[in-house]
């Protein structure tokens, strides 16, 4: 129990993947000016980041590293995310076509998203520093992936909410338009997630 | 202005990967904390962009069209692999600062656009040069918003102290956000008046004179 308290803690506030790690700004900043499309690529991120991790886990652990071939491990995960992206997109086609077209257009970015091999190379590596203890199996990794996809998705309804107020209120000059005034609220954000560092888990 | 001299400026101002095109954005704010770390980044790009541009230019006849994007990628994640191992090799202290940024290089979008949008049309020596004047252009930003960013959060530029007054913030995410920020904003405001000054010499207003000279 524990350490489930602490991989989900972890993962959501004291380690997030946007304000703190600094993995998939692309989309961060590329997919927050509208709430509902916010929400739509934190959902599709957090699926995709859990089968990955899923399935990328158990195969270093158990393939790769037996085989002492885990110096390939870059190269294996980003085929095995490239190809699990155009799966999920083929079966949510096929599953349910509203939410595919809700979606849809989000999947294929989420290839070069880092915050999906960021997650993957991440639980591979030491934990120790983040969640107190070194012992990781496939179970937590996956919680971990899980909650780390709802932390970053917690961020981007946040930023898209701000910056929605920020288009419709607001008028600045044409040099701050755009990025700057995106990576500037982003700042605050962060300074406001900074109070989560107080948790000590 | 010849085309080597385009593709120079086009790499390292008018197409700057960091401020106009704000790619490869997440190395960007994860390392500019400390400006050495930030200027391995910059470098260890550089390198991996010239390679990759180099093997998929001199591949672009022999890769079919349909697979192209995972052809690439194939290439960019052993070129990564490799520079992965030879970092930890010979140079462990770059090494351990880079961190998880290193393998994510691959997932970096200034790789991949490059590869998409220039080399897979322009010759091995056109890619190279490009790949350099890009990488070059990444590295200044980064080092720029390192020393910023190095000074302001451990009062210190390059590991080397010089005052004991710091601001904790810009150590962090927070500051990382905030300077790169203010740099785009800072140039995109200095381009926009280099092009209104040039656009104003341009423009002749109209005088008695050069009406008579019209007339005449």
């Amino acid at each position: 129990m524990g350490t489930f308290i602490a991989i989900v803690l972890a993962a959501v506030l004291t380690n997030n993947f946007i304000t703190v790690r600094t993995y998939g700004i692309c989309p961060f900043l590329g997919v927050s000016k509208k709430t509902s499309s916010a929400v739509g690529m934190g959902v599709a991120v957090t699926i995709v980041m859990a089968i990955a991790t899923a399935v990328t886990y158990p195969l270093y652990e158990y393939v790769m590293v037996p085989l002492g071939i885990d110096f390939l491990e870059i190269i294996f995960f980003i085929f095995i995310i490239a190809a699990l992206v155009q799966m999920i997109e083929k079966v949510i086609q096929k599953l349910s076509p509203t939410l595919y077209n809700a979606m849809g257009i989000y999947l294929p970015l989420i290839t070069t998203n880092c915050a999906v091999l960021g997650v993957c190379e991440l639980v591979i590596g030491d934990m120790s520093s983040i969640i107190g203890t070194a012992t990781m199996n496939t179970g937590w990794a996956v919680l971990y992936a899980v909650f780390a996809g709802l932390g970053f998705t917690l961020v981007m309804i946040i930023m898209s909410g701000l910056r929605e107020r920020i288009g419709l209120y607001s008028s600045m000059p044409k040099a701050i338009k755009g990025f700057p005034i995106a990576m500037i609220t982003a700042s605050i954000i962060c300074m406001a997630f900074t109070v989560f560092s107080y948790i000590q888990v | 202005m010849n085309k080597y001299a385009k593709i120079s400026l086009d790499g390292l101002i008018f197409q700057n990967p960091t401020f106009m095109l704000v790619l490869g954005t997440c190395p960007t704010l994860g390392l500019i904390s400390s400006a050495s770390s930030a200027a391995g980044m910059g470098l260890t790009v550089v390198v991996i962009l010239t390679l990759s541009n180099m093997l998929i230019s001199a591949l672009r006849k022999v890769i079919p069209n349909e697979v192209r994007i995972p052809a690439y990628i194939v290439i960019i994640a052993t070129l990564v692999t490799l520079a992965r191992m030879v970092l930890e090799k010979f140079v462990p202290d770059l090494y351990d600062s880079l961190g998880g940024f290193l393998a994510l290089i691959v997932v970096n979008c200034i790789i991949l656009g490059r590869a998409e949008a220039f080399a897979s049309k322009h010759t091995v020596i056109e890619s190279a040069l490009d790949g350099v004047a890009t990488g070059l252009g990444f590295t200044a930003a980064l080092t720029i918003m390192g020393i910023i960013c190095e000074f302001l959060g451990s009062g210190s530029i390059f590991g080397l102290r010089i005052m004991d007054f710091t601001i904790g913030a810009f150590a962090t995410p927070a500051g990382s956000f905030l300077v790169y920020g203010t740099c785009i904003a800072v140039f995109v405001y200095i381009m926009d008046t280099i092009e209104r000054v040039r656009r104003e010499k341009k423009y002749k207003p109209l005088t008695h004179e050069s009406l008579a000279q019209e007339v005449a």
